[in-house]
């Protein structure tokens, strides 16, 4: 019984094997940067670089259709373009970065809108908006899972930089260098994992998958590799239950997914061990004098 | 183009025979039909005698269309306003009645036998008559007949040109015989969210199973995904026609997981426009069997 709800839909069809292997892959590069992304006060961001991605898309869409390549070309120079140009501008003029991005992404947004629909159908749009998990082809796999090996490689690379500048921005620019550049390849790394994630859940959700896995870590774990070991769990614990919801009940896979990780959230910001509601107000004994 | 150097002559006679008479005021038959396949019919009928205008257009959808007032316009300087029936236009007896014309309603599928989907003599009529060749025939017959009565100077034309486009029809429906005898017997049958093709399948024997589960266009669960792939895997579907379901690669998917070969695009309630791949009633039936039987063969 158990079996049939939980594992069988796995062994019967391969488009469910596929779609768990693309979420493990998601999990383990997206949780991560949605992590850091947190703990530097940037999980808006992520939400804004996943809407200034739709042109760059929507344009690779418009020339080559639903081509993989093309419209993860287009996400990334969209993206990066944004990143970009809204960092310079952050960092040459009054105008502070979350302003300077909100305008970028908002223009992207409206240019992307303005794209899509010029030649495509809503239909269309709805593709580059909400993508499948249900749907992963051999290439998107190995894209996906190419994205996330890149990111962890990177992570490993910009590992001590990164952690530093989350906790102390201004320790790190007194002994080194590295701030600015691994601000920016944090950033990049931001961007293709919006890519990869929107080939799976759609630009809308693709940020769903990096934020919240992160916003249930901090509930459990105070130290930054406890956290990503957490969040990386978490996501893929989503991603799998997601799954089995969507098969067994008729909700979409990707909300399903997005959804099985707001539960979790919920129950984390109520049962968590770090600052959860309910141990804010029945604390510990042990802490008692 | 032997027809269309005839149709020319006939034109040109009719043009003299005009000239010779100063108080005919208009030389056309003006003649609205409710959706394009049709106003095809009496296009290849009426030939150059007579003006015909589509209400529902090619590409668009008659079940979900609704009247404009330029359409009851077209219909009150119409002389003959023809209709599927199999209420298929519910919304034309009143548009006619309100347009204030003297437009004869001819239904062009009275003397079909209509296919009812849903069992017993009550059950609502299955309207897309058309896709059997044989019932075109019947239509193309009924279109001749209103014609002649509108228009009795060309009665002669309206028999000779139905003469004709029957005998290309013929030749249709045996060239569909023929596609259908080359695919073996246990692989002609395709799974189709098309509702349209019930006369098709009654006549040439393609049995078209309907996905079950799929209910919308939008975006479907793991569920539907599954629910399809099974049905398809147990009834032994060769190839599926699956255009509701709006993402391409979930059609991929299922081909890929089932075996099935992916089939084109049927069409089913409207032509296309002059480019496309059924500009006229015969192309569209030679596209839909092309697409069929290149999906079926073995």
């Amino acid at each position: 019984m158990l079996y049939d709800v939980l594992i069988s839909p796995f062994t019967e069809f391969e488009f469910m094997r596929r779609a768990l292997a693309g979420i493990i892959a998601l999990a383990l590069g997206g949780a991560p940067i949605g992590v850091f992304l947190m703990l530097r006060r940037m999980s808006l961001v992520g939400d804004a670089m996943a809407h200034a991605i739709l042109p760059g898309a929507a344009i690779g869409f418009l020339i080559s259709g639903l081509n993989l390549f093309a419209m993860t070309f287009g996400g990334l120079i969209a993206g990066f373009a944004v990143a970009i140009l809204s960092g310079i501008v952050a960092r040459t003029t009054e105008l502070k970065e979350d302003a300077s991005l909100a305008t970028f992404y908002l223009v992207s947004l409206a240019l992307g809108v303005t794209i899509v629909s010029m030649r495509g159908t809503n239909i269309d749009l709805l593709h580059v908006l909400f993508g499948n998990i249900l749907a992963l082809d051999d290439q998107t796999l190995l894209v996906i899972a190419f994205n996330a090996t890149i990111t962890l490689l990177v992570m490993a690379v910009i590992y001590r930089p990164l952690v530093i500048e989350c906790v102390d921005p201004v320790f790190l620019r007194t002994v080194s260098r590295s701030g600015a550049p691994t601000h920016l390849v944090f950033l990049a790394l931001v961007v293709v994992n919006l890519v990869n994630g929107f080939h799976a859940l759609g630009t809308l959700l693709a940020v769903g998958l990096m934020i919240l896995p992160a916003g249930i870590a901090r509930f459990w774990s105070r130290d930054i590799s406890g956290m990503i070991a957490i969040a990386v769990a978490s996501a893929m614990v989503s991603g799998y239950a997601g799954l089995v919801l969507s098969f067994q009940t008729k909700v979409p896979s990707g909300p399903a997914i997005i959804l099985v990780a707001a539960l979790l959230y919920v129950f984390s910001v109520l049962f968590g061990n770090v600052s959860g509601l309910v141990r804010q107000l029945f604390p510990g004994r042990h802490l008692e004098a | 183009m032997p027809m269309h150097r005839r149709a020319l002559l006939v034109a040109l006679m009719a043009c003299a025979a005009t000239a010779l008479r100063p108080a005919y005021a208009s030389d056309k038959v003006n003649v609205v039909a409710t959706f394009s396949i049709l106003a095809d019919f009496v296009r290849n009928v009426g030939g150059d005698r007579v003006e015909v205008t589509a209400l529902v257009g090619p590409g668009a959808d008659a079940h979900v269309y609704t009247p404009s007032p330029s359409d009851a316009k077209k219909i009150a300087a119409a002389k003959l306003v023809v209709v599927n029936g199999l209420g298929l236009e519910g919304w034309l007896p009143r548009l006619v009645k309100s347009s204030g014309g003297t437009a004869t309603t001819l239904v062009a599928s009275s003397g079909i036998t209509p296919l009812r989907p849903g069992g017993g003599h009550h059950a609502e009529a299955d309207p897309h008559a058309w896709q059997s060749v044989a019932n075109a025939k019947i239509y193309v017959g009924n279109i001749r007949d209103a014609l002649m009565t509108a228009d009795p100077d060309g009665a002669a034309t309206y028999r000779s040109n139905a003469e004709q486009y029957l005998a290309r029809l013929d030749a249709l429906d045996r060239e569909v015989r023929e596609a259908v005898a080359q695919i073996p017997p246990e692989r002609r049958k395709v799974i189709s969210s098309h509702e349209a093709f019930g006369y098709f399948a009654a006549a040439y024997g393609i049995a078209f199973v309907a996905p079950q589960g799929v209910s919308t266009e939008s975006e479907p669960s793991a569920r539907d995904l599954a629910t399809i792939i099974r049905q398809i895997r147990k009834e032994n579907i060769p190839a599926v026609f699956l255009e509701n379901i709006s993402d391409p690669r979930l059609v991929e998917r299922i081909a890929a997981e089932t075996g099935a070969r992916i089939g084109g695009t049927l069409y089913s309630d409207s032509l296309t426009g002059e480019k496309g791949d059924a500009p006229t009633y015969i192309d569209m039936v030679r596209h839909n069997i092309r697409a069929v039987s290149s999906a079926l063969k073995s």
